[in-house]
C-alpha cells in the first residue's frame, strides 16, 4: 500500500555563482519509503540532501518540509567525542527542544543497540558505533522524513549489515529515509526508489529494475546505471 | 545556546592538558613580560632646555675652568637629544609625545654647582628638572632609568675632578707644602716631615726637654689636619651627588609604579591568551567534529553559537583573572577595595578578548591553525601596545596606536590599569573593549558564511 507523501520537493535549485550544483530537481517522499539518490561524483548529491536538510539555502524551488522536522545524518559522525553517547544525545534532544529529552534518549538508545555503552566517551567506540549515535542523533526528535549522507561510507562490512538492518527497521516503522551512496549495490538492495542525479539535474526516478530496463537492460546495475549516464550525455 | 554552553565546559573539564596549559602558559608569559616590561628601547627622544647663560657656561673648580657642555654631552650618550627654546615648548613636547621625556637645566644651576664644588661644600645643589608623560608607566619607568643613569654620570664626572681636588690638599697634608684658603696662605708641613722631625727630637732632645718652635709647628700641623679632615665629609658629599633632580610628570596621575603595570599587564596577557585560543579552538573545534552543521540548520544560529563562545571565554576569564589577582594581592600590596572593578574589567576583557577568538576561529577553520593564527596575531600586537609615546618616530607612533586601538590588548590594559591602579577612568576601556567585541562577532559572522 503506498504511503502517504510526507515531504515534496519542486524545482529546487542551487548555484554558487555562475556554476550551478543542482537544477529543477522535483520529488516525493512518502511515509516508510527507501529512496536512494545516486550519481557520480559532483552530481548534485550531497547538494541536494543539504537543501532539504536545512544547510543551504536554495536559490530556487521549494520543500514543503521546514528542517526541524527533518532529521539529518551527515556523512562523518557530527557527534562530540569527548562527551558520553548519553550527554551527546541528550545535548541535542535539548537544543531540538524536545518535550522529554531523557525519554528520547532512553528510546534513541534502545533503538541504536547503544544502552550498555551510554556511559563511554564517544572517542572510545569503533566508527560503526559512533556512526550509529550519528543517526540516533538525527532520530531524536522523531522525524518523519531521515537524510542520510553516505551513511556506510566508513564502515566495513560487519558494520554496515549491522547498519542498514537498523535503517530497514526504521523505514518499516514509518520514517520515510533518503540515502545518498556510492554504493549502487547499497541502492539496488535497500531502496525502493532510486534517484539518479548527474551534473546537477535529475535523469532518472523509479526503481532498481526500472534503471535496469533504462539503462539498456544490463543485469548488472552499475553497467546499466553507466550506460544511462552515458545516454544522457554525462 | 546554555547548553551548548554547559557542553563545551564538560568538554575543557575532561581535557585538564588544555585547562593547564590555557593556564600555565600565560601565567608564565606574563611573568617573563612583567620582568622585560622594565627594559626600554634604546636611545630614546629627550628635549633638553639649557637655560644657563652663556657666559656661566664654565664653572671654576679649585682655578681651573670646567666647561659644562663637557658634561652635558657625556648626559646624551645614552638618549637622543632635541633641543627645545624653552621648558614650556619642552613641555608641550612632552605632553604631545613627541618626546619621551625633557630635561630642563635652570638658569642658576652653573652658580649652584661653582658653589657646591667649592672645598667648603653647599646645600644649596644645583637642581635639574626632568618632564615624563605620565600617562603611562613605561614612560615614567624609562625616564627615570635614564634619568638616573645619565644623571649618575654625570655626577660622576664632576665627582672625578673634585677627587683631584681633594687629592691636592691630602698630598699636602701627606707631604708639606703651601696653598691659599679664603685669601691667606699656608705653609704645610705635612706628616712625613712632621714623623721626621719628631723621630730627630725624640733623638736629640734629653728625657723630659721640648723645643717649643718645634712643638708649635707639631701643633699648627695637627690642627690643620683635623680641620682638612672635617672638611673631607663635605666633599665627599659633593662628590657623590652635586646634582639633584625634581621630577615633573604630566599628562596622567603617575600613580601606577611598574610593579603595579606589571600585574595589570601580566593579567591582561594571560585573560588574551586563555580567551582567544579558547574561543578560536572552540568554534573551529565545532567544524572538526563535524558537529557545525547539524547545529546551524535550525538547532542553533550562527550568531547565538559566536556569542556562546564568546560568552565561555569570558567565563573562563573571570576564574582565571580574579585566581591571579588574589594570588598578587595576597604577596602584593593590591587594594582589595577595587575588587569590584577587577570584576568589570576581567570580564570586558574576556568578552573582547573571547569575540577575537571567535574572528579568528571563525576565518582559520582547523583548530591547529586557529591556534596559530591567534599566537601570531596576538603576541606582536600585545608587544606593540606596550611601546611607549616618544620612544619610536611619530609616523610609526601613531601606526601603532591606531592598530593598538584595533585590538583588544591595549584597552584591556588600561582598564585593567584603571581597575587595578585606579589610575584613570575605567568606563572609556570598558565601552572601548565592548565596542571590539560586537565589531569581531561581526567579522565572525561574516567570516562564518564559508565555514561550513
Amino acid at each position: 500500500m503506498p504511503g502517504v507523501v510526507t515531504l515534496r520537493a519542486e524545482a529546487l535549485s542551487k548555484a554558487f555563482g555562475a556554476r550551478s550544483a543542482l537544477r529543477d530537481v522535483s520529488f516525493e517522499l512518502t511515509s516508510g519509503e527507501r529512496v536512494a539518490v545516486i550519481g557520480p561524483n559532483g552530481a548534485g548529491k550531497t547538494t541536494l540532501l543539504s537543501l532539504l536538510a536545512g544547510l543551504q539555502r536554495a536559490t530556487g524551488g521549494s520543500v514543503s518540509l521546514p528542517p526541524e522536522q527533518i532529521g539529518w545524518v551527515p556523512q562523518q559522525a557530527a557527534v562530540y567525542k569527548r562527551l558520553s553517547v548519553r550527554e551527546n544525545l541528550r545535548l541535542f534532544a535539548r537544543l531540538e527542544r524536545v518535550d522529554d529529552p531523557d525519554a528520547a534518549v532512553d528510546r534513541a538508545l534502545e533503538l541504536t543497540g547503544l544502552a550498555d555503552r551510554a556511559k563511554d566517551e564517544l572517542s572510545t567506540l569503533s566508527g560503526g558505533n559512533q556512526q550509529r549515535v550519528n543517526i540516533a542523533i538525527g532520530l531524536l526528535a522523531d522525524p518523519p522524513v531521515l537524510l542520510l549522507d553516505e551513511p556506510s561510507s566508513s564502515l566495513d562490512p560487519r558494520q554496515r549489515a549491522i547498519l542498514w538492518e537498523f535503517i530497514d527497521g526504521l523505514a518499516d516503522a514509518g520514517t520515510a529515509v533518503m540515502f545518498a551512496t556510492h554504493e549502487i549495490d547499497e541502492a539496488q538492495r535497500h531502496a525502493d526508489r532510486i534517484l539518479v542525479l548527474a551534473d546537477g539535474e535529475l535523469i532518472f526516478t523509479g526503481t532498481a529494475d526500472e534503471l535496469h530496463a533504462a539503462g539498456g537492460g544490463d543485469p548488472d546495475l552499475v553497467v546499466a546505471f553507466v550506460s544511462l549516464l552515458e545516454a544522457q550525455g554525462h | 545556546m546554555r547548553w551548548l554552553l554547559l557542553k563545551d565546559l564538560q568538554i575543557l573539564r575532561r581535557s585538564p592538558l588544555l585547562v593547564g596549559l590555557l593556564i600555565v602558559y600565560p601565567v608564565v608569559i606574563s611573568l617573563l613580560i612583567g620582568f622585560a616590561l622594565s627594559r626600554g628601547p634604546d636611545k630614546p627622544k629627550v628635549a633638553f632646555v639649557n637655560e644657563v647663560p652663556e657666559a656661566e657656561q664654565t664653572i671654576s673648580v679649585s682655578g681651573d675652568r670646567v666647561d659644562i657642555a663637557g658634561y652635558s654631552d657625556r648626559l646624551f650618550e645614552r638618549v637622543d637629544p632635541v633641543p627645545a627654546s624653552s621648558r614650556e615648548e619642552a613641555l608641550k613636547m612632552v605632553e604631545d609625545g613627541e618626546v619621551l621625556g625633557a630635561l630642563v637645566i635652570p638658569e642658576d644651576s652653573a652658580r649652584k654647582l661653582q658653589r657646591a664644588v667649592a672645598l667648603g661644600g653647599s646645600a644649596d645643589k644645583p637642581t635639574v628638572e626632568v618632564i615624563y608623560n605620565a600617562s603611562g608607566p613605561l614612560q615614567g619607568q624609562l625616564v627615570q632609568s635614564l634619568v638616573d643613569s645619565t644623571l649618575a654620570e654625570a655626577n660622576a664626572a664632576i665627582g672625578e675632578k673634585i677627587t683631584q681636588i681633594a687629592a691636592g690638599y691630602l698630598n699636602i697634608l701627606l707631604r708639606g707644602g703651601s696653598f691659599s684658603l679664603f685669601g691667606q696662605d699656608f705653609d704645610i708641613l705635612g706628616l712625613q716631615d712632621t714623623e721626621k722631625i719628631l723621630g730627630q727630637q725624640a733623638a736629640d732632645l734629653p728625657q723630659g726637654s721640648a723645643q717649643r718652635a718645634q712643638l708649635e709647628r707639631i701643633e699648627r700641623f695637627a690642627r690643620l689636619a683635623v680641620e682638612n679632615l672635617g672638611f673631607s665629609d663635605e666633599i665627599l658629599s659633593s662628590i657623590s651627588s652635586p646634582i639633584e633632580v625634581k621630577q615633573t610628570p604630566v599628562g596622567g596621575s603617575a600613580s601606577t609604579s611598574l610593579a603595579s603595570f606589571a600585574v595589570a599587564a601580566s593579567v591582561v596577557f594571560s585573560l588574551m591568551f586563555v580567551c582567544v585560543l579558547l574561543a578560536a579552538g572552540m568554534l573551529a573545534l565545532e567544524r572538526e567534529e563535524h558537529a557545525y552543521g547539524r547545529l546551524v540548520r535550525g538547532l542553533v544560529s550562527r550568531g547565538k553559537l559566536l556569542v556562546e563562545k564568546v560568552l565561555l571565554a569570558a567565563a573562563c576569564a573571570l576564574p582565571v583573572g580574579l585566581v591571579m589577582l588574589v594570588v598578587v594581592a595576597l604577596l602584593a600590596d593590591l587594594d582589595w577595595g577595587g575588587a569590584p572593578k577587577w570584576v568589570v574589567g576581567v570580564l570586558a576583557a574576556g568578552l573582547a578578548f573571547g569575540a577575537l577568538g571567535v574572528a579568528i576561529g571563525a576565518v582559520a577553520r582547523e583548530v591547529r591553525a586557529a591556534s596559530l593564527l591567534a599566537f601570531g596575531l596576538s603576541l606582536p600586537i600585545a608587544f606593540l601596545a606596550l611601546v611607549p609615546a616618544g620612544t619610536v618616530a611619530d609616523a610609526l607612533y601613531e601606526v601603532i596606536r591606531v592598530v593598538s586601538a584595533a585590538f583588544p590588548f591595549k584597552p584591556a590594559l588600561n582598564a585593567m590599569d584603571a581597575a587595578l591602579n585606579d589610575n584613570g577612568d575605567l568606563w572609556p576601556p570598558i565601552a572601548h573593549l565592548l565596542a571590539l567585541t560586537v565589531a569581531y562577532v561581526a567579522l565572525a559572522r561574516i567570516a562564518l558564511r564559508r565555514f561550513g
